[in-house]
């Protein structure tokens, strides 16, 4: 076996990655650029990035998805390791096939129907909507995703690990607490990350979702670009990919960690 | 001399372990019937079957992750059953070894006694006396992940030994190891289960490994308990020919019980062979069907009929299975019936000159064979 690329495997890769990079580049590149003008570059600067932390607009929005973030990855992750738990144990329970398919089925619906529905489902209860109705729908898909790391940590869980804390003195509820929960937390870690990472980037069900006063980054980077490109949103953008990669990297460690153990 | 011990054979003896006619069903199965056992104290007892015979079964309500659905588990008298496992006086040794992967090997024997709540300088002082008995000291600070299979092995004993139970249940606790390893283990094992006095109930379908390690063994089929003795009678005296076709290797021939004389009875087994001469404490009466379990070291084979064998047959060698140290005939005779006599290769077994399709006599002594009725 030999460790170099063939000049096929070296070009193949770097068009694929240019293909999939090249236009992210150029906007992190041009949200250094002085001129006011997206497309002309004039000169090295930081200026926009300065400019967008003096934006309430954007910082407000960008405060709206924070919040989001955190509350929903947190829920969606707790019920979805509990959703987890109980299917992977549940392993002799009637229609359990169904039910995880139910639970998984989001993961593959289009956007806009889980957004339309969730719409549909908060003006038929008379839900005012803003931030809470996003949250809400949030956990909803966010919790699909955890519950499928999770589970496939569960999975390989050997089950007699409790009955063995159980049998050095734990009562289930401590063995779960002493020992399953340990073991499984770089699992529960990796799907909080993966929760907040989609709650951060959702567009399209936050604005099926949102009310007056509840405007997320996301949304307001694209109502802004409807005007057209500004630098300041080029800055915006760059950061966001920074948090999102950031976000995903150590979403995927916490995974690998989960998987080496 | 100290005499054997044996308090099984002592009426007024005490059982540690009493199990009073246990039914455990899972829906229509019933995976333990009826079945009653006293285990004593100090004991190494062996519970060996084929696999659905249901010893983990009743291994498990022996730890209380089940509880049996008919009859009562005693331990010192006590019944068992509504204690949880966390509270009994029972440990286990899971087959998986199930290992805390997420604590050092020195927390994973310590995890047991926090959780009693035993002073800190009584939990550190018990653990280094156990992973010194085991030999686990220099691994102390090691992850699970980075043990090699015996190293895990004696950390799950460690670990359920620290708790000083009463009864320890081992699951078949060498299944995992390779051979020679195993072998090494199970006199590891009994070393220590001398050095601590405390009892052990093994369950495993290796019957190389009870017989090696127990006191005394049951043997289940299907729920019950087929046989309860030391390995010498299991091996030697059989109550049944399933008892026998399962431990160890056995040849057995059926036929009808004739004349009984001097403390034994014939057998025909053949027509036109003369009735085989079988030593047995029990005489049924002549026409009873009965089988003669022979187990094939207890058999010799030669070219001539020998001149003063109680019983021999003459057949045609079949195959010859050489192991090295013995080698074993599979000598045919005349009605298709297989008798396997074994011979130890203290000379080179090629100088004994016996080879495929030879006309050959096998004999044994008249109390070599157990007469079964069952």
């Amino acid at each position: 076996m030999t460790n170099r690329f063939s000049w096929f495997n070296a070009t193949s890769l770097t068009l694929g990655m240019a293909f999939l990079y090249l236009p992210i580049l150029i906007l992190v590149i041009y949200s250094f650029n002085e001129s006011k003008l997206v497309t002309v570059w004039g000169g090295f600067s930081t200026k926009w990035y300065g400019e967008l932390f003096r934006n309430e607009a954007f910082l407000s929005a960008a405060w709206v998805t924070l919040r989001v973030g955190l509350i929903s990855a947190t829920v969606a992750t707790l019920l979805g390791t509990l959703a987890a738990y109980a299917l992977v144990r549940a392993g002799m329970l009637k229609g359990r096939t169904l039910f995880s398919g139910m639970i998984y089925a989001p993961l593959v619906m289009p956007e806009v129907i889980t957004g339309l529905s969730l719409l549909l489902l908060f003006i038929s209860i008379g839900m005012d909507r803003g931030i809470t109705t996003i949250i809400l729908a949030h956990i909803t898909f966010g919790m699909c995703f955890a519950s499928v790391v999770v589970s496939s940590r569960l999975v390989a869980f050997d089950a007699s690990l409790e009955e063995a804390a159980c049998d050095l003195g734990c009562t289930p509820v401590q063995a779960f607490f002493s020992v399953t929960l340990p073991v499984i937390a770089p699992a529960i870690v990796a799907a909080w990350l993966l929760a907040f990472t989609l709650s951060l980037d959702d567009l399209v069900i936050a604005s099926f979702t949102s009310g007056p006063g509840a405007t997320t980054l996301p949304m307001k980077i694209y109502s802004q670009v409807r005007l057209g490109v500004t630098p300041e949103i080029n800055a915006l953008s760059t950061l966001l990919i920074g948090f999102v990669s950031i976000g995903v990297i150590l979403a995927s460690l916490a995974g690998k960690r989960a998987a080496v153990e | 001399m100290t005499p054997p011990f044996a308090p099984w054979a002592d009426p007024d003896a005490k059982p540690l372990i009493e199990i009073r006619n246990v039914t455990k069903r899972f829906g229509a199965f019933e995976a333990v019937r009826d079945l009653s056992l006293a285990i004593h104290e100090r004991e190494f007892f062996a519970i060996l079957g084929p696999s659905g015979c249901g010893k983990t079964t009743l291994m498990r309500m022996l730890a209380g992750f089940e509880t049996p659905s008919e009859g009562e588990i005693l331990l010192d008298g006590q019944d068992l059953s509504p204690i949880p496992p966390a509270k009994r006086p029972v440990n286990m040794m899971f087959q998986s070894y199930a290992l805390f992967p997420h604590l050092t090997v020195e927390k994973n024997i310590a995890f047991g006694l926090k959780r009693e709540g035993t002073p800190k300088a009584e939990i550190a002082e018990r653990v280094t006396d156990i992973m010194r008995l085991v030999q686990l000291t220099d691994f102390a600070r090691r992850k699970p992940d980075q043990l090699s299979g015996g190293q895990r092995q004696r950390v799950a004993l460690a670990r359920a030994l620290v708790k000083r139970p009463r009864l320890l249940l081992l699951d078949e606790p060498l299944g995992a190891l390779d051979k020679k390893l195993r072998q090494e283990t199970q006199f590891e094992l009994m070393g220590i289960q001398e050095t601590l006095g405390t009892t052990f109930v093994i369950v495993t379908h290796d019957q190389e490994e009870a017989m090696t390690v127990s006191s005394r063994i049951a043997v289940m089929r299907a729920g019950e308990l087929a046989q309860v003795a030391t390995p010498t009678d299991l091996y030697e005296r059989p109550d049944t020919r399933f008892v026998a076709d399962f431990i160890g290797e056995v040849t057995i021939l059926d036929g009808i019980v004739t004349a009984a004389s001097r403390g034994g009875v014939g057998l025909s087994v053949m027509e036109g062979a003369p009735d085989l001469r079988i030593i047995t404490p029990h005489t049924p009466p002549a026409g009873t069907q009965a089988w003669l379990a022979l187990r094939p070291e207890k058999v010799s084979i030669s070219r001539e009929r020998p001149a003063d064998a109680d019983n021999a047959l003459a057949g045609k060698v079949l195959d010859i299975a050489y192991l090295g140290n013995i080698s074993t005939y599979h000598v045919a005779l005349p009605d298709g019936s297989i008798i396997k006599a074994q011979e130890s290769n203290r000379q080179r077994a090629d100088r004994r000159g016996i080879t495929w399709e030879d006309p050959v006599w096998v004999a044994w002594e008249e109390d070599a064979g157990v007469l079964l009725l069952a």
